[in-house]
């Protein structure tokens, strides 16, 4: 789950970073009375889950709250990246002296927290870490221990030369970890982390992601997600416990198992069609899934075939095919069903979908053939 | 021969209380898996009812059940706040392998739980997976038994379902397996392709090998150059999420592609590139399996 920036500055002020002032406004007016309660001279800075912020035109400096009002009433309901921007996020315009990249995520080959830091700050690190590696930092941290004060003192080493900012930033590094393993994060980052012209350390970006695995046991953090710039079929989903993305194809697939599914998405370009959606209905053929899985499908007027690919294991295929057939019951579905369906009772579950009428098959290919078909037809 | 579990299993079942640990249990000693120990906190004494009028002692805990029982071989089937801690606890106690079942671990207790099993010599399969089978042997996890058969295919997948629709298409051309091993979904396993592709290679038995990947991480592209320099059996590939979105996770928590690394495109690429056959469809892979026998 990522969080915004206002949210990741809450997050980091509570681990005790240095984070300028700020509030969120979703108006321009609003936008224009924190301006002048944060002494005038702001940035106004689009929240969405998306990078590129700056590049979109969606962080804008203001002299004046009648500028920052100004900026704010075309930043909010911009589109950046396909996402409408809602709310934005004002607070004071500092002074840079220099500008550093101060970064932690989970690394896979790693197997552990890796911070990133660099100098060169302000900029895509993806870009810096492709042309120029020496000018980052690595370290990789024992979670049996954390991050010791050597380490994080090593890395500020990296950015700066005069040894008071090195304190100071060696302090924010330690602060960055704590507030990573408190919130559960796969990532954290401080792009920039800025000295002031007066010799401060400040955090005037923050971006955070947080592990999904985490939150049932940190509702604060629960509590950030932020569903208003997702389509209202992925909220459903979520909520139905439903693992679900939305694409742009036509044709409504629902299968089940993660791996099974994307094959299942790939199979169907293959054969010239465009998937509507990922969707794992996961090990259980509870028919309230199947219904709910059905709503969200057909939903999307883009839809224009429903595709089962169902691979029974553990979960039996009678039991999804009666699953079918009773969630078909229960809503009003004009698109056409392809059905496939193999593995433990197939028989069984072939002859109850025969029996309420539906076309069946065994063969995974056979059935997306016929999905892409019904799609073009 | 067969990777990792085979008929000298002897196997505990952490949670073999809970609805998917008692049903679980049942299903693997019908296959013949020697389960010899559960483990609840709380439950030590009692007896876990299997198939055919088998029973199973259950304790209070792992060192019991090593001590008492012989385990050497765990699977886990407890909740995801409790899985990391049962991971840590199998490996205090001394078993070989631990197969962590449970999905939506958290990530960060992963991390310590897998530098502490590293540290005492354990191998950690998962989690996020369905374990694996060794057919006629031992079968660890949820892996359905029906679909597989005894044969020279070693198989390593990513995923459930998808490595299910494999072995089962392997199965139904007469291809039968010595291990199916799914290694699991999510960024931080245990056990990689690396090292069951070093496994399959060193076992007589297995005589060309299915690697299934997906989108995220590089996992796959590391063992694609793993198979170029150490790997001299046939290895056929197939990789999932071509047509995902990047920056979306695809179900499994390790299925994201981030920034520009992970895409699909590059890990059929790192496989072209060291000399494994690609399958296009998940139908290709027999037949790619069969041109490298033939």
């Amino acid at each position: 789950m990522n969080i915004h920036e206002y949210q990741a500055k809450e997050r980091f002020r509570a681990a005790g970073i240095p984070v300028p002032p700020g509030e969120v406004a979703r108006t321009p007016e609003e936008a224009e009375s924190l301006a002048r309660k944060l002494g005038g001279k702001v940035v106004v800075k689009a929240q969405v889950h998306s990078g590129g912020r700056g590049k979109a035109g969606g962080v804008k400096l203001a002299g004046t709250p009648e500028e920052a009002r100004q900026h704010a009433s075309k930043i909010l309901g911009m589109q950046i990246k396909g996402l409408t921007v809602d709310k934005v996020l004002i607070t004071p315009a500092e002074d840079i002296g220099s500008e550093a990249y101060v970064g932690v995520l989970m690394d896979r080959k790693a197997q552990a927290p890796t911070f990133m830091v660099s100098s060169e700050g302000g900029v895509d690190i993806e870009e810096v870490a492709a042309n120029r590696p020496e000018a980052i930092r690595k370290l990789t941290v024992d979670p049996r221990y954390g991050l010791l004060p050597h380490q994080a003192l090593w890395l500020a080493n990296a950015l700066y030369d005069d040894p008071a900012i090195t304190k100071q930033a060696a302090k924010v590094v330690g602060q960055l970890y704590r507030a990573f393993v408190d919130s559960g994060a796969s990532m954290a980052e401080i792009n920039p982390l800025i000295t002031t012209t007066s010799g401060e350390v400040k955090a005037i970006d923050a971006k955070m992601s947080v592990d999904d695995s985490e939150l049932f046991r940190r509702p604060e953090v629960a509590a950030m997600r932020d569903t208003s710039d997702e389509p209202a079929a992925e909220t459903k989903a979520r909520d139905a416990g439903l693992s679900f993305v939305k694409l742009d194809g036509d044709v409504g697939c629902c299968v089940n198992g993660a791996g099974l599914a994307m094959a299942t998405m790939d199979l169907v370009k293959y054969y010239g069609g465009e998937p509507a959606n990922f969707l794992d209905i996961g090990g259980s053929s509870n028919p309230d899934k199947v219904v709910a899985a059905l709503e969200i499908i057909t939903a999307d007027p883009n839809v224009k075939v429903i595709l089962f690919n169902i691979f029974g294991g553990i979960t039996r295929c009678d039991d999804v095919a009666n699953g079918i057939v009773t969630a078909t019951k229960q809503i009003d579905i004009h698109l056409p069903i392809v059905i496939r369906l193999t593995g433990t009772n197939e028989e069984q579950a072939l002859q109850i979908l025969a029996d309420a009428g539906f076309s069946a098959f065994t063969s995974m290919d056979e059935v997306v053939q016929k999905a892409v078909e019904l799609a073009k037809a | 021969m067969a990777i990792f579990i085979d008929k000298d299993t002897r196997l505990v079942v952490q949670g073999i209380t809970g609805r998917d640990g008692s049903f679980h249990t049942r299903q693997m000693m019908e296959y013949g898996t020697q389960v010899v120990a559960g483990v609840t906190p709380g439950k030590g004494g009692q007896t876990f009812e299997g198939p055919d009028g088998a029973t199973v002692p259950i304790f209070n805990g792992m060192d019991e059940a090593v001590a008492e029982a012989g385990a050497n071989t765990s699977v886990i089937y407890v909740p995801p706040a409790f899985a990391a801690g049962a991971v840590m606890e199998a490996a205090d106690a001394g078993v070989e392998l631990v197969v962590a079942i449970t999905e939506g671990v958290p990530v960060q207790d992963m991390a310590r739980a897998h530098v502490f099993a590293r540290d005492r010599g354990v191998r950690v399969i998962g989690p996020n997976c369905p374990g694996l089978i060794s057919p006629g042997k031992a079968k660890v996890g949820i892996l359905p038994a029906q679909i597989v058969a005894e044969g020279p295919i070693g198989l390593v997948s990513r995923s459930g379902t998808l490595t299910y629709e494999a072995v089962f298409q392997l199965t139904n051309v007469g291809l039968g397996q010595t291990t199916c091993v799914g290694i699991g979904g999510d960024p931080l396993v245990g056990t990689n392709f690396i090292d069951c592709l070093k496994a399959f290679e060193e076992d007589p038995d297995t005589t060309a090998i299915v690697m299934i990947g997906e989108i995220g991480g590089t996992d796959e592209q590391e063992a694609a150059a793993y198979v170029k320099a150490s790997v001299s059996k046939p290895v056929v590939g197939f990789i999932a999420g071509r047509t995902a979105p990047p920056g979306r996770r695809m179900g499994h928590a390790g299925a994201i592609i981030s920034g520009s690394a992970g895409t699909a495109e590059e890990k059929v690429k790192a496989f072209q590139d060291n000399g494994i056959a690609v399958a296009e469809r998940p139908v290709d892979i027999v037949d790619l399996i069969q041109n490298a026998l033939a």
